[in-house]
């Protein structure tokens, strides 16, 4: 099972650090893990994809909100907007362009890069999205895949904090 | 004000009355201020030493234990002790010297990455980058060893930090976002608590660790009475109640007693308090009380279902929630599970073969001349057979390496029990691997005149790493045998000009324990040459059930 959780953390060196110690320590494994700043200066938000079952979410919960500069860690893994940025270099011969302007469109997508036979697709949307336009694309050859990873927000105007 | 300076002001005014440490170039400018102030200063031969003694003083005090050590192989030196003091949750802030900041990543003279090398083995770290944070760091990391769950905080300084110049204003309390300790249990959770106790036909008390932390050895002695329910303890506990008492069945686990381990495996519900269900106290965690219900008090609410499952958590402390607890709990008498017990007692009590030199007979005559000493031990059969029949009467007692399992810990830890009690003997029950690990220290003892008592049960063998080659390994000793006919630790001890005796046999057991007793003001070492052969029985193999253990043939 996966588990995504949002961790609040003081906006300090070493905090990634520190974090990505404590997965490595207890054998909990991480599937993709963003850092980045928040509404407050002061506050970082990370949000980690974790592998595992229950016990494992709990484990990870309550080892993360030992280290002195987790403020809060909460599960977002259910009734959230889930978003991962990707970017796609993929091979685009004259007679192809059309075509993947085209799935590109469907996908709400851009093409950010034109070379003499290659595009940069950009892409958002939750992971299921980013990896289906990902299969459309294999049949014309990709060159190169960078994911973001997840960020997540619970619905419904309650602070998922 | 130079921050070296206001540094030691604000150690003074943390209450620090003893610093273990070796100087050295980058805490120079620490070492310089420390000159002029009145806190104790004890420099140790090694800094292994100096962190466990900073150990065995927080253990046996209750207060933070305090160390100094150099960058780099200073440091480095640190991180056993560390991981140590982390393991069995104890209160110790280490100060390493750093590297100036703008040396810093370069592979500088003496430098290492010490936060990142104890990350994982401290509760919480500091680099000290800004001069300016300086004092609220040094509160902070008072104030996170000592409070919670307590452990080791190391802060790093870097010399050009220690030899800038700032204001003196140390805060006067710490606000830290994302810490906040709990110390009240949830109401509800009690009071569930005990509707289960009031319920139980045959209850038991675990006592860890937790409970020496929390002072809690009043409320808990009560609370074993008002139910009444027997105690059994983790190696951790001895001391959570006195030893001597009729409700106490003593340490429980891989060498715990046969009875005190059928009780616990028997029982119907499991009153745990303060300890973490570590393998060496539960056997196979999935048989674990297998009939029993499970209420978890437990300052860390990560210990909760960590490794065993738990039907009543309450988190906080435990002296509040142990007293809050008694409360709702009516004295009701469950005879049949009384006499199950002392039936147990008698019919397998803690005993060992008495031909030969027996180390457990030197534990027993040890526990009747100093029945009030303070006691260390080392790591080992030692530590087992302390542990087995070393009777201890008041918390903080008994202090060893139960966590890591540190070989060398007993002596060190010693030195820094008798500097925090000066008024009590302090003896450290030791095998003569773990004593050789951190002999140095003799030195310290001689040189500051702390009068500690070393007590070798001297086997000429890894001993329990023997015992296991015996019975798991079928009888091929790779290389467990240290020897010790050739060494003298009489000797040795008056090298460094300390008492020396040799016991090579048990009718001299007496006579040396008399003349060390007489001579309470100096550092001896006792060799008793004991049997080689003798195990640590009973025994529960690793990964078996409490109830499958190996008994004296
Ligand atoms: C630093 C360290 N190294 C190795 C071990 C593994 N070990 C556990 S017990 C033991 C033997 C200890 O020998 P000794 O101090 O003579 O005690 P005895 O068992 O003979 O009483 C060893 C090597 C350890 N616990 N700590
Ligand atoms: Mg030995």
């Amino acid at each position: 099972m996966k588990f995504t959780i949002a961790v609040l953390v003081e906006n300090k060196p070493g905090v990634l650090a520190r974090v990505a110690s404590l997965f490595r320590r207890r054998g909990f494994n991480i599937e993709s893990l963003t850092v980045g700043t928040t509404e407050r200066e002061d506050l970082s938000r990370m949000t980690i994809v974790v592998n595992g079952d229950e016990r494992v979410l709990e484990q990870v919960t309550k080892q993360l909100n030992k280290l002195i500069e987790v403020i809060k860690v909460s599960d977002v893994s259910r009734d959230s907007v889930e978003r991962e940025l990707c970017l796609i270099r993929v091979n685009s011969p004259p007679e192809k362009r059309g075509e993947i302007i085209e799935l590109t469109n469907i996908f709400r997508g851009r093409i950010v890069d034109v070379a003499k036979d290659s595009f940069i697709v950009e892409i958002t949307g939750d992971e299921d999205k980013i990896n289906a336009f990902i299969e459309l694309m294999k049949v014309y050859g990709i060159k190169e895949v960078a994911r973001t990873g997840k960020v997540a927000m619970v619905r419904g105007g309650k602070n998922g904090k | 004000m130079r921050a070296a300076d206001a540094f030691i002001k604000a150690l003074e005014m943390e209450g620090v009355e003893v610093i273990f440490g070796i100087p050295g170039g980058a805490i120079l400018e620490i070492y310089d201020a420390l000159y002029d102030s009145n806190i104790k200063h004890i420099t140790t031969r090694h800094e292994q030493g100096a962190t466990h003694a900073a150990d065995g003083y927080a253990r046996a005090s209750g207060k933070v234990g305090v160390v100094f050590a150099t960058s780099g192989p200073g440091a480095t030196n640190t991180v056993t002790g560390i991981a140590n003091a982390y393991m069995d949750s104890s209160p110790i802030v280490v100060f390493t010297g750093q590297v100036a900041r703008s040396l810093i990543g370069n592979d500088a003279f003496q430098e290492a990455d010490i936060t990142g090398i104890t990350m994982p083995i401290t509760k919480h770290n500091y680099l000290v980058t800004d001069p300016k944070s300086l004092l609220r760091i040094v509160k902070e990391a008072f104030h996170i060893a000592s409070t919670g769950r307590p452990g080791p905080v190391l802060v790093d300084i870097p010399k050009d930090v220690s030899q800038s110049d700032i204001e003196f204003d140390y805060p006067s309390k710490v606000e830290l976002m994302g810490y906040k300790p709990k110390y009240e249990g949830h109401p509800m959770q009690i009071k569930k608590a005990a509707e289960l106790i009031m319920k139980s036909e045959r209850p038991i008390i675990l006592a860890g660790g937790g409970v020496r932390i929390s002072n809690a050895q009043k409320e808990l002695t009560e609370l074993a009475e008002a139910i009444p329910a027997f105690v059994v303890t983790t190696l951790m506990g001895k001391g959570s109640i006195s030893e001597y008492h009729p409700l106490c069945l003593g340490f429980v686990g891989m060498h715990g007693s046969k009875y005190a381990n059928y009780a616990l495996s028997e029982s119907d519900l499991v009153i745990a308090v303060g300890c973490r269900f570590s393998d060496r106290t539960t056997g196979n965690a999935a048989l674990f009380a297998p009939n029993a219900k499970i209420i978890h008090i437990d300052i860390d609410p990560a210990e909760i279902g960590k490794n065993v499952r738990v039907d009543i958590p309450i988190v906080g402390d435990a002296k509040r929630i142990l007293a809050q607890l008694k409360k709702y709990i009516q004295y009701k008498q469950r005879k049949e599970w009384e006499e199950k017990i002392k039936e147990w007692r008698e019919k397998f009590p803690l005993r060992y073969r008495k031909d030969g030199f027996k180390p457990q007979f030197v534990v027993e005559k040890v526990c009747e001349f100093f029945p009030d000493a303070i006691v260390t031990t080392e790591v080992g059969q030692n530590q087992m057979w302390a542990a087995q029949f070393f009777k201890v009467k008041y918390p903080r007692q008994f202090i060893s390496s139960g966590g890591l399992g540190t070989m060398g810990f007993g002596f060190p830890a010693a030195m820094g029990a008798k500097v925090a009690c000066p008024d009590k003997d302090v003896i450290d029950i030791a095998g003569d691997g773990s004593f050789m690990m951190n002999i140095q220290e003799l030195a310290t003892c001689v040189h500051y005149e702390i009068p500690v008592k070393v007590f070798i049960l001297n086997n000429g063998y890894l001993g329990m790493v023997r015992q296991w080659q015996q019975l798991f390994y079928r009888e091929r000793y790779s290389a467990t045998c240290i020897g010790c006919e050739k060494i003298s630790y009489e000797k040795i001890a008056r090298g460094f000009g300390a008492m020396g005796i040799t016991v090579e046999k048990p009718s001299e057991v007496e006579d040396a324990l008399k003349i060390v007793k007489e001579n309470s003001d100096v550092p001896a070492v006792v060799d008793f040459r004991v049997d080689f052969d003798a195990n640590v029985l009973p025994m529960v193999p690793p990964g078996k059930s409490l109830k499958d253990i190996i008994e004296v043939d």
